[in-house]
């Protein structure tokens, strides 16, 4: 039996303004995601923001329902039978938010046990082998509020393990959590893969879907565009070149202007403090392009240009921005 | 893992909930300040309006009554607030999604404010008697004792009611402010309801707040206490049966409306 069947799930969220008229609008934030997770599997939902992956996975864990289309979990209908899908899925999520921060870690996990249905035998033993896992020991009787970031992210996982559930949704763990963080995260999501558990990951972050994932969705505008392994994704961009260029001051229309040099397949700016990286990706031979490249960033001042192999990250943006244009990506075979 | 059956564990379900519940509230300086000032100020003002009224023997009854009154506020403020402020701390998602029906889990939230509020009748009273000189004459000493955890689990059951719509709204402050005056108007928590123009009488009737306030007040100044006492606790279960009935379709209609999250 397969941990999760999406098949053709839609969304639209619909709101009103205005008074005495009130107007009606609709957004479809999903329009009909397909995708299946077996048992045990790592899969990663990849996406930009507004791109739908938090919609999916609330529809999946029975927080919101589909507009359209089916979803199961474990042969579970998330829509008509939600209690039998929440004893069998854990729900994690990002922020800050989400935790009864004037209370201590021991009581957050105390009263969630409960709602969990943790045998009042159980909790003790579990509570302490969770605190063990997520390395809070010791720091449980503190209260949250007094958390770092990375420690709350670490008690939200604790939470979300509690009773011992068959899929775990992470909906970006690592978000504002800072790099060390973020690895023992990185490791502890690995190890209940490794365990069994079956994993459905939203995240911005390439490594850390390249690092983690058996397989990735990336979903835009709503809909899937690319499915595979992070090889088999990276294998669409195994045509190209990549040139980085470090500049200062690159504004949209000197983007727009590089994005239409021929030869150019895409491109995407960083900002890092004062410092933009320009990612162009380019079809192979890289290196003729860098007069043209260079030429149609005349007038801002000009770092470091290396050119390199392309990566995750350089898939993604190839996808997404193929998306964006309107082109739907192929999917990829796992 | 082993997971108990429902029936089973729902006593430590409710016990360990409004543990959480009430330490959490009472942990915030603001909410503290607000929960020993109001029925205080409550107090003073019902003294003064008995006193200027010329009732001068009532005094312990405008005590009560304000206790009441400070138990009323913060059933409704702490339901209507307690699911707003779940969805503030994004608790409201992580309580959903637990595999325990959504009347258990907003019944100690619930409860828990009724614990909070019920320091409003002590303080009240202890004001009245502290700054006024107001007797401690109560009619029925024992049974206000019994009357007045009564009347707070029926208030209680009339905030689960209430909790329940306001999982629908996002704004569920905006319609809790309205519902303040006239729910203790209408039940009589200062003054009695047959002051009030006849056609309020079947409004005050369905209100479980009514009959508890006629069971506190009877026990303080004299009358039949056991018989508002039943019809409280009577429709108090009845508001309970209602909330637990539309739970259901209310999780379901915020799932399809996204309400659950402020975003």
């Amino acid at each position: 039996m397969l941990a999760i069947e999406a098949d053709a799930l839609r969304r639209t969220y619909t709101s009103r303004t205005g008074w005495p008229k009130s107007r009606r609008t609709e957004t479809d934030a999903v329009r009909g995601v397909t995708f299946e997770v077996a048992p045990g599997e790592l899969f990663g939902l990849l996406g930009p923001n507004g791109a739908g992956k938090t919609t999916t996975i609330k529809m999946l864990n029975t927080l919101l329902l589909p507009t359209s289309g089916t979803a199961r979990v474990f042969g579970h209908d998330v829509a008509r039978d939600p209690v039998a899908v929440r004893r069998r899925i854990g729900y994690v999520f990002g922020g800050d938010r989400g935790l009864y921060d004037r209370l201590s870690a021991l009581d957050n996990l105390r009263y969630f046990a409960e709602l969990y249905g943790v045998g009042a035998r159980d909790q003790k033993r579990r509570i302490a082998e969770l605190l063990d896992l997520v390395g809070l020991t010791g720091r449980e009787k503190e209260r949250v509020e007094g958390y770092s970031r990375g420690m709350r992210q670490r008690l939200h996982i604790a939470r979300g393990l509690l009773h011992r559930p068959d899929v775990l949704f992470l909906d970006e763990p690592s978000i504002g959590v800072d790099p060390v963080a973020a690895r023992d995260l990185r490791r502890t999501v690995a190890d209940l893969a490794a365990a069994g558990t079956t994993v459905l990951l939203t995240t911005h972050y390439m490594a850390e879907a390249d690092e983690l994932c058996d397989r990735i969705a990336v979903i835009a505008g709503g809909r899937i565009r690319a499915l595979g392994t992070p090889d088999s994704l990276k294998s669409l961009v195994k045509e190209r070149d990549v040139l980085e260029v470090e500049a200062y001051g690159v504004d949209e229309e000197r983007l727009d202007r590089l994005r239409r040099v021929p030869g150019v397949r895409g491109v995407s700016a960083e900002d890092r403090g004062a410092l933009q990286i320009v990612t162009v990706q380019t079809g192979r031979g890289a290196a003729e392009l860098h007069g043209p490249v260079l030429a149609a960033l005349d007038g801002v001042r000009i770092g470091r240009v290396t050119s390199r192999e392309p990566s995750l990250e350089d898939a993604y943006i190839a996808i997404v921005e193929e998306a964006a244009g309107g082109t739907p990506q192929e999917v990829v075979p796992a | 893992m082993s997971t108990s059956p429902l029936v089973k564990r729902v006593p430590r379900l409710v016990l360990v909930g409004v543990r959480t519940h009430v330490s959490y509230m009472s942990r915030s300086p603001l909410e503290i300040t607000f929960a020993v000032l109001v029925p205080l100020v409550y107090a003073t003002l019902a003294v003064y309006l008995f006193r200027a009224a010329g009732d001068p023997d009532r005094l312990l009854t405008a005590s009560v009554g304000a206790g009441l009154m400070g138990i009323w506020g913060s059933v409704l403020f702490g339901s209507g607030g307690a699911v707003q402020n779940q969805r503030w701390l994004g608790t409201l998602e992580t309580l959903v999604v637990a595999p325990t029906p959504l009347a258990l889990v907003l019944l100690p939230i619930t409860l828990a404010t009724t614990v909070i509020g019920t320091y409003a009748m002590g303080a009240t009273v202890l004001w009245g008697v502290l700054l006024f000189d107001v007797p401690l004459d109560f009619a029925h000493p024992l049974l206000f004792l019994v009357a007045v955890p009564v009347c707070v689990l029926a208030l209680g059951m009339m905030g689960l009611l209430l909790a329940a719509t306001f999982v629908l709204l996002r704004n569920a402050n905006a319609l809790a402010n309205p519902l303040d005056t006239p729910v203790w108007l209408l039940s009589g928590l200062l003054v009695p309801v047959t002051v009030l123009p006849a056609w309020t009488h079947p409004v005050s009737w369905a209100l479980p707040t009514t009959w508890g306030a006629r069971a506190v007040h009877a026990a303080t100044s004299g009358g039949d206490v056991v018989a508002p006492l039943l019809a409280a606790v009577a429709l108090g279960a009845g508001y309970a049966l209602a909330a637990v009935l539309v739970l259901g379709r209310v999780e379901r209609r915020a799932r399809a409306a996204a309400t659950l999250a402020l975003t």
